[in-house]
């Protein structure tokens, strides 16, 4: 199907499967039940799910393949979120302009940033685009001010121009059909929210992923990897490896400009902040947690933070007195101590520790660790009998 | 006029002479050995031909056209493939990848944006890449992550990406050197089918003077990055100005 | 000709405190091969030293004075700070009032302890992975010591004031012949920059005439070859680790009077020290210090006001700036050898 293999579209069926029933299989509990605080199907996480799915995917074509670092990606979020809240400002509130113009910009964007920073491959590399993004930032904060609003962030006001505003919503919509739109289905004592913006968001992330799987089996995506191995090697072997690489760079470069729209499409809101240098690692720990180089992982690295970013977050030391109730009163107050620290405020401190247990224990990421199980699993079974996984030739 | 053409090639690294008027001409369809003792310029010179290094002066002509500064990809597109001192192949891909890349390189040359064509729909590279698998015994390989084969194994598979570009000149850095004894001899056997089958021209730097005898057609010595003599493998042997200052070491 | 001599002043301080942390970065990457995010996280705990003393000897004693009333009429409540009723009146406030400058010695321990921990615990098992994953187990390393910090100190900047004696100004335009009031400089400011010469100057003298620097120098050109000579050189890399650990530390802890601490103060020097050794050049020790001061300096000069007005914004990014100039035409940085690091 659309140029993939059976397994590839086997793949592609069930990514779209999992992201068009999200709002329904990420809400197993019912409403009014205490374990309703675990359920993720509400619209405004699920979108950043798939926005940071976007992401993620785009910067693993960069660096899961190539292998080349950058610490910068966050400022593409930026620049795409600006350019996108920057159409809302002239034109209208319809997302198209703002989205196709946040791709253009960051688009633009890097192929100027990865002109330069290409130049130089490891380390200093990864400095450069470090160097890059914090320039951004600080510049989003001073001199661009114009453009940026500062610190307030830029945003839509009403005494802004909005040529082709006429009688259309205040809020983002494409053509009519509001962001903040959505249908609620209640059954039973569960409830379905199903959300124009996400639905958006999602089918954007689906293109996104079927683009990224196209390139990976794609002769084009065999050189990037090549480009990762032996550059050397690739080099006298007659590829200039340069626009490959850049080629790289500006199609992850375009994927954070499209997730920068998307976020201010679903918020017309944009800050510099986006663009510093902890957000670009949170990038680079989404791809490393799901699995660089792989194809769903980084998809997975992203739903996996941004779920227990929020999940974390709520939980509080009551809630963890509650949990823990049951235990001896010393014990009781030792554990939730201990796990308070780790959750609420100390969110930050969980996504550390966890950068750097993947880092050490788990290199290829989930993905790669799942697999190592279901293969351990396999060999475990009774009858002995262990399937390969290359087929014989 | 030789498909190669070496003219009055200067290097200087600070202030030592890497080479001094280096003129070095190598005819097609010839294997030509370049020998000499450690530090005689054999690297260098072999540098300044793939586009690593660029010499001071004179000039170094690839049929009919300089390479001089031109990068390593260019020089490879206009026919020079090399083969290096340890193999060097893209050791996390598949030994059919391996040769997958070669093919693509040839044919759609150094850069080209196929992000949305599938490798499995490319039948004709993929007859080409199975074909000079077969040719070096490795079809049974070809699924294999390149980093797993033997040392052997990773030299034929560098040769096989070599070959399938079907180059005009096919540079060969001391490509049995730390071989144990039965890989040396396998890989001279191996380039003898190649050179029997294809009839291409090789450049050999070589210290092992048993590969060197055993290949070459033509022998050029280089002593202190200057060509000392060159000859016909029988000349070299009784050459006395090579005895002395190579080959007495040597003990051929 | 005086506000130049006051932009050089003025960028003395900051460019010592890059000098430092670049000192320390390139003592790592050169003698352990390791690039170290979380060394930013080294100089904001050395910080949080001087914090934890200026606390420590803030602990005081509850005592009721029964003769005087406050404005309820309760017997007043008299805080007495330990130190005071230990050590009688003066001296217990002087140790207070010196509570900055006596952290360095708390500092050298607790540095010299992160560092070992942090080299035998986990950079250790990472001198053979590539540098991609070195970053980011550092990166995720800096995190967790900035949010622990983050617990125990809270997310506010903290004011750690210097020693009474050194809160004035020098009039140091007098001293060259100006007129007064023109070039003042602050008398703590003049301390770091002296403090952070004599942490370098320490740190060349120690790599210079022993045995121990020898062999570290020795390493940094070529691991290898040392490693063969039979020297056993991972033990002295540790010690080394928590040498840059404790410099890094040291600077953090004088420099809070300049800056008052905060658990995030650590990346943001740290990004502008790797800059700053970048520039300088991967591995080179006087590279590093150079570069500091220079970027320092150069950081100073480009707020002023005529520069600021001429090129709006420029402040801000002119060490970036500066970098990726140098790093697209001179790679290897300023003083860097050949081959470090190029590929």
């Amino acid at each position: 199907m659309l140029g993939l293999n059976r397994k590839d579209t086997i793949l592609m069926l069930i990514v779209i499967a999992l992201t068009l029933g999200a709002p329904v299989l990420l809400n197993p509990f019912p409403a009014d039940s205490a374990m309703a605080q675990f359920n993720a199907g509400y619209p405004d996480l699920m979108q950043r799910f798939v926005i940071f799915g976007i992401l993620a995917i785009g910067f693993n074509i960069l660096f899961g393949l190539t292998g080349y670092l950058s610490f910068g990606h966050a400022a593409f979020l930026g620049v795409g979120s600006y350019a996108a809240v920057w159409m809302f400002k002239l034109l209208s509130m319809n997302v198209v302009p703002a989205l196709v113009l946040s791709v253009v910009v960051a688009g633009l964007f890097s192929v100027l940033i990865g002109y330069v920073s290409l130049r130089r491959s490891g380390i200093y590399f990864s400095i450069l685009t470090l160097a890059f993004a914090q320039m951004s930032y600080n510049m989003a904060y001073s001199v661009l001010t114009p453009i940026t609003n500062g610190e307030t962030g830029l945003q839509v006001y009403s005494n802004d121009p909005q040529y082709l505003l006429g009688n259309g919503p205040q809020v983002t919509h494409l053509f009519g059909l509001e962001m903040r739109a959505k249908a609620v289905v209640e059954m039973g004592g569960w409830t379905f929210d199903f959300s124009v913006g996400y639905y958006l968001a999602a089918i954007m992330m689906l293109a996104a992923f079927y683009l990224s799987l196209r390139i990976f089996r794609s002769p084009f995506g065999m050189m990037l990897r090549a480009v990762k191995s032996n550059q050397n090697r690739l080099n006298y072997t007659g590829i200039n490896s340069r626009p490959y690489t850049l080629a790289a760079f500006v199609i992850s470069g375009m994927y954070a400009g499209l997730a920068g729209g998307l976020l201010a499409s679903m918020d017309p809101l944009a800050g510099a902040e986006r663009m510093q240098w902890t957000a670009s690692g949170e990038i680079v720990l989404m791809t490393i947690l799901g699995g660089a180089g792989t194809l769903i992982g980084p998809v997975v690295g992203a739903v996996f933070i941004k779920y227990f970013e929020n999940i974390f977050s709520k939980i509080n030391e009551h809630v963890l007195h509650g949990w823990f109730g049951w235990l001896p009163d010393g014990v009781e107050d030792v554990v939730t101590w201990i796990l308070a620290r780790f959750v609420g405020e100390g969110w930050h401190l969980t996504l550390g520790l966890l950068f750097m247990l993947v880092v050490i224990f788990l290199p290829g990421g989930l993905v790669e660790g799942g697999q190592k199980l279901a293969r351990l699993l396999r060999r475990s079974r009774p009858d002995g009998t262990t399937p390969s996984n290359t087929p014989a030739e | 006029m030789g498909i190669l053409e070496i003219k009055g090639v200067n290097k200087r690294f600070g202030g030592l002479q890497a080479l001094g008027n280096v003129n070095l001409s190598v005819e097609e369809n010839t294997v030509h050995a370049i020998i000499g003792p450690n530090g005689a310029g054999k690297s260098t010179l072999l540098n300044c031909l793939v586009g690593k290094l660029i010499p001071d002066s004179g000039s170094v002509m690839f049929a009919g056209q300089s390479v001089l500064g031109r990068h390593p990809h260019e020089i490879n597109q206009m026919g020079i493939s090399r083969v290096f001192q340890t193999p060097e192949i893209f050791k996390d891909l598949s030994v059919f990848e391996n040769v997958l890349i070669p093919c693509f390189a040839k044919r759609d040359g150094a850069f080209r944006m196929h992000a949305f064509e599938t490798i499995e729909h490319e039948r004709d590279i993929i007859e080409q890449a199975e074909a000079i698998l077969a040719d070096v015994n490795m079809l049974e390989k070809r699924d294999m992550i390149a980093s797993s084969l033997s040392r052997g194994d990773k030299r034929r598979l560098e040769m096989a990406m070599c070959l399938v570009q079907e180059p005009r000149l096919l540079l060969l850095d001391e490509p049995t050197a730390g071989m144990a004894r039965a890989d040396t001899n396998n890989t001279i056997d191996l380039l003898k089918q190649i050179k029997a089958k294809r009839n291409i021209t090789m450049a050999i730097i070589e210290h092992d003077m048993h590969v060197v005898f055993s290949l070459a057609e033509r022998i050029t010595v280089l002593a202190q990055g200057t060509p000392l003599v060159e000859d016909t493998p029988e000349n070299i042997k009784g050459h006395p100005k090579v005895r002395e200052a190579y080959l007495g070491e040597a003990q051929v | 000709m005086d506000a130049i001599i006051l932009q050089i002043l003025n960028g003395l301080d900051k460019g010592s405190a890059y000098a430092l942390i670049a000192l320390g970065l390139t003592l790592i990457f050169g003698t352990l091969g390791v690039v170290n995010f979380a060394h930013g996280a080294l100089f904001m705990i050395g910080a949080f030293c001087a914090v934890a003393l200026q606390r420590l000897f803030g602990l005081s004693k509850t005592t009721i004075d029964e003769s005087q009333v406050d404005f309820l009429g309760n017997p007043l409540k008299v805080q007495t700070p330990y130190l005071e009723s230990w050590f009688g009146h003066d001296f217990g406030q002087a140790l207070i009032d010196w509570s900055v400058p006596l952290a360095i010695l708390l500092a050298i321990p607790v540095m010299l302890a992160v560092g070992y921990v942090m080299e035998r615990g986990l950079i250790k098992h990472f001198y053979k992975r590539p540098h991609a994953d070195q970053i980011l187990v550092t990166f995720g390393l800096a995190i967790v010591l900035q949010e622990i910090v983050k617990y125990y100190f809270g997310a506010n900047p903290i004011p750690t004031p210097s020693p009474a004696a050194f809160r004035g100004s020098l009039d140091f335009g007098v001293l060259v012949g100006f007129d007064a009031n023109v070039i003042i400089y602050p008398y703590w400011r003049l301390v770091y920059f002296l403090f952070s010469g004599v942490i370098i100057a320490a740190v060349f003298a120690f790599l210079q005439f022993t045995t121990f620097g020898m062999v570290v120098r020795a390493g940094m050109a070529d691991r290898e070859t040392v490693g063969l000579l039979g020297i056993d050189i991972d033990r002295r890399f540790t010690l080394m680790f928590g040498i840059a650990a404790a410099v890094a530390g040291l600077a953090g802890v004088m420099y809070t009077p300049i800056l008052s601490p905060t658990y995030s103060m650590g990346m943001d020097f740290l990004v502008l020290s790797f800059v700053v050794v970048v520039v300088g050049g991967m591995g080179s020790l006087p590279g590093a210090v150079m570069s500091g001061f220079l970027l320092g300096i150069l950081q100073s000069f480009a707020s002023m006001n005529e520069v600021k007005s001429l090129l709006p914004g420029i402040d801000q990014i002119i060490i970036y700036l500066v970098a990726i100039i140098i790093l697209l035409t001179r790679p290897r940085g300023l003083m860097g050898r050949k081959g470090v690091m190029e590929e």
